[in-house]
């Protein structure tokens, strides 16, 4: 129990709000170290600390630390806990920078076992430990399995296969050098083969992990004459779900006006400033403006006056949002209809007693298939532990590639190829250990 | 009449059992079918190789006789992978078949406290799960403190050769025909296994211009850290490299009914690692020709192999009408004389779930197995074991804690602790790939990692303890040393391009400098003990590798050192996962390690074991 554990400690995508717990010797300092704000080692114990975790010079995101010193804490070690705002993808980034900065990923039930092994919880209490670490496991089992269906582990799978493929060829040299028929594995072949497996790691880190909903979320533009009801709508959304209101910059450069967090994924509505302030005279420039807004955003919502006939600006923006995915909020729906709109794809609603504004989110949630992303595609989100894994392969692949055009001979090579296998395997919940030698007997014809 | 140990079976297991336990000073009796036969090399004529050769020097190093033997019977010494790096670098060597044998028969009736007899043994002498002794084929009892079973193929062995299924062991010998069967009443599992041999050829009768020649290295090697070789080497026996070709298949796919192995006639597990010929064409049907080679077995003129070749790759179980079909259609060999045909031979294994981590049996107290019996293959392997259940069977009597070596300590510990956590369902052979701490088990430092070992059973001497000691304190001061040694650039510039002036340590960690280079810019280095030079310049250039690979072994080590109590009850522990109940139950692990290890069992139910543990056991985990 000398290393120092980590997992997300509430329910992903439930809500605003999400706590890592870090526990065991150096928990502090190693958060610390990711840390901006005052210098946790220094803080009393059982403080809650406000600032930021910044990594690579980056902000990732706004949080409140706890710290816990030994021995008052539910594991009897040092406890950190970050409180964090940001959703699924920031979550799951925090998490996966604190397992590449040392931490282990908690096994299911270990906060509970350290508690008992460190004499917190009493025997007749550690009774329940065992029910505790079977289920916790067997939740774990349930979203791994839940998580590695598609793509993904067809992907891994396949890297895996080269590997093996590579090793087997390496290491059937090594055990028969006098099979003269066989490949002469040199550094040049394996550094070649290690370039392809280390781009196709790259692609796979990329598309799953910069998939840019969970990243960054859905930068939903809001758009429509003034004072048809924009920031009503906006405002509306924000109080019910208690989001940020911030003016803090986006990731598409774009002023955010606020955000909001739909089934763990963060919605961003862009400002429209543009078009707000705009009069007649300036009207065609105020479109352009919402042309620029529609061309970069996720999504857009054009929201009309249920009480107006339709102006020739709106009927243009019709028809540029129909390019794009979007939806059409025809607000005022308490007031006498005299839109000439035909009903396809529209949602009515108010915001005076704020009907149709769960349709609204119901329809956002429909065109990205949110519910279906946190179930059916668990693991591109969800999974820091299965992202810091692959990232850990990356790693082995990089150093192997480095000893190749070091010069380093082939045995030492081979040993980061088999733990790049092997990480790339406890992604897959595959560890095992003969496969290697089954490969290089299944594809070599060797013996006596 | 009563011995404190007897160890049955004179192969390369039975001998290291034997040599060591009396040489401990306990008095041991060898009980093997023929006495002549002590030490036969009944299939290769060769010793070490691949990962095998680094066992050879593990068993040397904890003072066993293979390496020392072999050394005085070698006709040929290779170094392999001298270029695949330093973790896989091993020495073979072709040795004597005759002279091998007879050194060691010499070396073993010389021994004190050894005795030697030539019976069959058919039962053991149990009481309340307690080995006594054991009956002869005669009836005649003999009895023990410890009894050590290295009995090989000689477990109710059948010879194979197509249809042909004789009931004895290799060269004829006479086989143990109720052993197996008295083993599976007392409770142990039994398995049946099967292996092969090539066929032997007359030279005089080979074309040997027609195959290309496979040579000795210029340099001398030895397997013992404890003297030199006595090999010619600037005039070493050479070996031949020849192919099959599409008629040698064609015969073999046209009789393939006829085989052993095809005919049906084979019920025993054969190992991948040595396939039949018939079984390489057929897996791998798109492979035009497979390599073979013609090693020699003896130059003792006028002895049983002298002539005869050893024809590597060529393993069969076809009958001997085939059999000399298949020879003639290779090149040089149309009219070769066979001289012993090949054969298949299945035998009586124990399943080795069934052995401890010491080599003692599971089932009866004081019973140690090794070898064969265990489920592996190879000389190399057997020995290996073979010295640990000599230790341990000492130890046991001592009433001390068993030797166990770890994976990242030894081969020997890699291939005990497969053995008896996975199993095997096939003869076990080793490779370095299943070694995942191989860049720490190298055959350079093998004397480093278990000399100690071998001191403190008292198979090594005070001679051999102080010259180890040298060696290690001379390499810490060259470690030292190379530090401070400044070479100006200016003997530099003679090698490297641009060179500035840097240390010898740095210039070591020169992926392109090798020992030859090294001797030319630091002259010094040419009066150093090659060997301290050798694990110097490995241990400089790989620092970091090996570093890397210490860290982790370590993390390993804390694990191996969570013993888990013999008596432990699995039912008692309520939520273990049934896979993993099942099979920690059957294993019955002695560390959180080796339970980690066993497929099946889940961190969550390490987890689990341990709570369990504290709650149980409290600190003392």
């Amino acid at each position: 129990m000398d290393d120092i554990i980590a997992a997300i400690s509430t329910a992903l995508g439930a809500g605003g709000i999400s706590i890592i717990r870090v526990s065991g010797k150096g928990s502090i300092s190693l958060v610390n170290s990711l840390f901006s704000g005052k210098n946790l080692e220094e803080v009393e114990s059982h403080t809650i600390n406000y600032g930021h975790i910044v990594y690579d010079g980056e902000i990732i995101d706004e949080v409140l630390v706890s710290i816990m010193k030994a021995p008052k804490t539910y594991t009897v070690e040092d406890v950190v806990e970050i409180n964090l705002h940001g959703g699924i993808a920031t979550t799951n980034k925090v998490l996966e920078i604190l397992l590449r900065s040392g931490c282990r990923q908690a096994e299911p039930g270990e906060f509970t076992k350290r508690a008992f092994l460190n004499g917190r919880i009493d025997l007749v209490e550690a009774e329940a430990v065992g029910d505790i670490i079977e289920a916790e496991s067997e939740e774990a089992r349930k979203m791994s399995v839940q998580g590695l269906t598609g793509k993904l582990s067809q992907i891994i799978s396949s890297i895996r296969e080269r590997l093996l493929n590579l090793e087997s060829r390496i290491e059937v040299n090594i055990d028969y050098p006098e099979y003269e028929d066989l490949e002469d594995m040199t550094t040049e072949k394996i550094g070649k083969e290690l370039e392809e497996i280390g781009q196709e790691i790259e692609t796979m880190l990329e598309e799953s992990k910069n998939g840019k909903i969970i990243k960054s979320g859905i930068d939903v533009a809001l758009v429509g004459r003034p004072n048809v009801g924009k920031s009503s709508i906006l405002n509306a959304f924000l109080e019910e779900e208690k989001a940020i209101v911030t003016n803090i910059a986006g990731t598409t450069r774009d002023i955010v006006e606020g955000r909001m967090i739909l089934n763990g994924i963060m919605i961003n509505f862009i400002d429209t400033a543009g078009i707000r302030e705009t009069n007649d005279e300036v009207e065609k420039i105020g479109v352009d403006k919402s042309m620029q807004i529609i061309e970069k955003a996720d999504l857009i919502i054009l929201v009309l006056n249920n009480n107006e006939k339709l102006s020739n600006e709106e009927k243009e923006l019709l028809k540029y949002v129909s390019t794009k995915k979007n939806i059409i909020f025809v607000n005022k729906n308490d007031l006498d209809k005299k839109i000439d709109i035909a009903d396809e794809n529209v949602v009515y609603g108010n915001t005076v007693d704020k009907n149709g504004l769960d349709s609204l989110k119901n329809a956002i949630k429909s065109i990205f298939q949110l519910d279906d992303l946190v179930k059916k595609d668990f693991t591109y989100i969800s999974n820091a532990r299965q992202l810091s894994l692959i990232n850990r392969a990356y790693e082995y692949i990089k150093s192997a590639e480095e000893a190749v055009s070091m010069e380093i001979p082939v045995d030492i090579i081979e040993n980061d190829l088999a733990n790049a296998r092997k990480t790339l395997g406890e992604v897959l919940g595959e560890v095992y250990d003969e496969e290697l030698i089954d490969t290089l007997f299944a594809n070599f014809c060797l013996g006596k | 009449m009563k011995y404190d140990v007897i160890v049955v079976g004179g192969g390369h297991a039975g001998i290291e059992a034997a040599y060591a336990t009396s040489k401990i000073g306990h008095s041991t009796l060898l009980i093997t079918g023929n006495i002549k036969n002590i030490g036969d090399m009944p299939c290769n004529p060769s010793i070490g190789g691949s990962s095998k050769g680094v066992i050879v020097r593990e068993v040397d190093a904890l003072g066993g006789l293979m390496g020392k033997v072999a050394d005085k019977a070698l006709l040929q010494m290779k170094m392999l992978n001298s270029s695949k790096g330093p973790a896989v670098q091993c020495l073979r060597g072709q040795a004597d078949k005759e002279l091998y044998p007879s050194i060691m028969q010499k070396a073993l009736m010389s021994q004190k406290n050894l005795e030697l007899k030539e019976a069959i043994v058919e039962d053991l002498i149990v009481e309340s799960n307690n080995v006594k002794g054991v009956i002869l084929s005669d009836g005649s009892k003999i009895f023990c403190d410890i009894l050590i079973l290295t009995t090989g193929t000689y477990l109710k062995s059948e010879i194979l050769r197509g249809s042909e299924k004789l009931a004895e062991g290799p060269h004829g010998e006479v086989r143990s025909n109720y052993l197996s069967d008295r083993l599976k009443d007392l409770g142990f599992k039994i398995i049946r296994l099967k292996t092969g041999t090539p066929p032997r050829i007359d030279v005089r009768t080979a074309d040997l211009n027609k195959m290309q020649e496979e040579l000795g290295d210029d340099t001398r090697y030895s397997f013992s850290f404890d003297g030199e070789s006595s090999y010619d080497v600037n005039n070493q026996e050479k070996c031949y490299l020849i192919y099959t070709n599409h008629k040698t298949h064609e015969i073999i796919k046209d009789n393939l009914d006829k085989s052993s192995m095809y005919g049906g006639y084979v019920t025993g597990v054969g190992p991948r690692y040595c396939p039949s010929i018939e079984d390489k064409i057929v897996r791998f049907s798109d492979k035009e020709r497979h390599i073979l080679f013609l090693e020699p077995q003896s130059m003792v003129e006028n002895s049983k192999y002298y002539n005869s070749y050893y024809l590597q790759g060529f393993s069969t179980s076809m009958p001997p009408d085939v059999q000399e079909e298949m020879v003639h259609s290779l090149e040089g060999l149309e009219n070769a004389r066979i001289l012993e045909y090949a054969y298949a031979i299945e035998y009586d294994a124990i399943d080795p779930l069934q052995v401890k981590p010491s080599l003692e049996s599971k089932i009866l107290n004081g019973l140690f197995t090794a070898g064969q019996i265990n489920g592996t293959s190879g000389y190399e392997e057997a020995a290996g074991q073979g010295i640990i259940a000599g230790i341990n069977a000492s130890r046991k009597i001592k009433g001390l804690e068993p030797l166990i070596l770890k994976r990242n300590e030894a081969y020997i510990g890699v291939l005990i602790d497969d053995l008896v956590t996975k199993g095997t369902i096939e003869p076990y052979r080793m490779l370095t790939s299943r070694a995942e701490y191989r860049l720490l088990l190298r055959h350079d430092n093998a004397d480093i990692r278990l000399r100690n070992y071998g001191f403190e059973a008292g198979l090594i001497s005070d001679s051999q303890k102080e010259k180890l000691d040298r060696k290690i304190l001379q390499c810490e001061e060259w470690k030292e040393k190379i530090k401070k040694i400044k070479i100006d650039k200016s003997i530099l510039n003679n090698f490297f391009e641009n060179a500035r002036t840097s240390s010898l340590e740095e210039i070591i960690k020169r992926p392109v400098v090798n020992l030859e280079m090294l001797k030319e810019i630091y002259p010094e280095f040419k009066l150093c003990d090659k060997e301290i030079l050798e694990e110097l310049v490995i241990e400089v250039k790989y620092e970091g590798y090996i570093v890397k690979a210490y860290n982790d072994a370590q993390k390993l080590t804390k694990l191996e050192g969570k013993q888990i109590p013999s008596d432990i009850d699995y039912k008692k522990i309520k939520n273990l996962a049934s896979e993993a109940r099942e099979k920690l139950e059957k294993i019955r692990p002695i560390s959180i390690a080796q339970a980690s290890r066993i497929s099946g069992v889940n961190p969550a139910d390490i987890s689990i074991l341990a709570v369990y543990l504290r709650k149980e056991y409290g600190k003392n985990e």
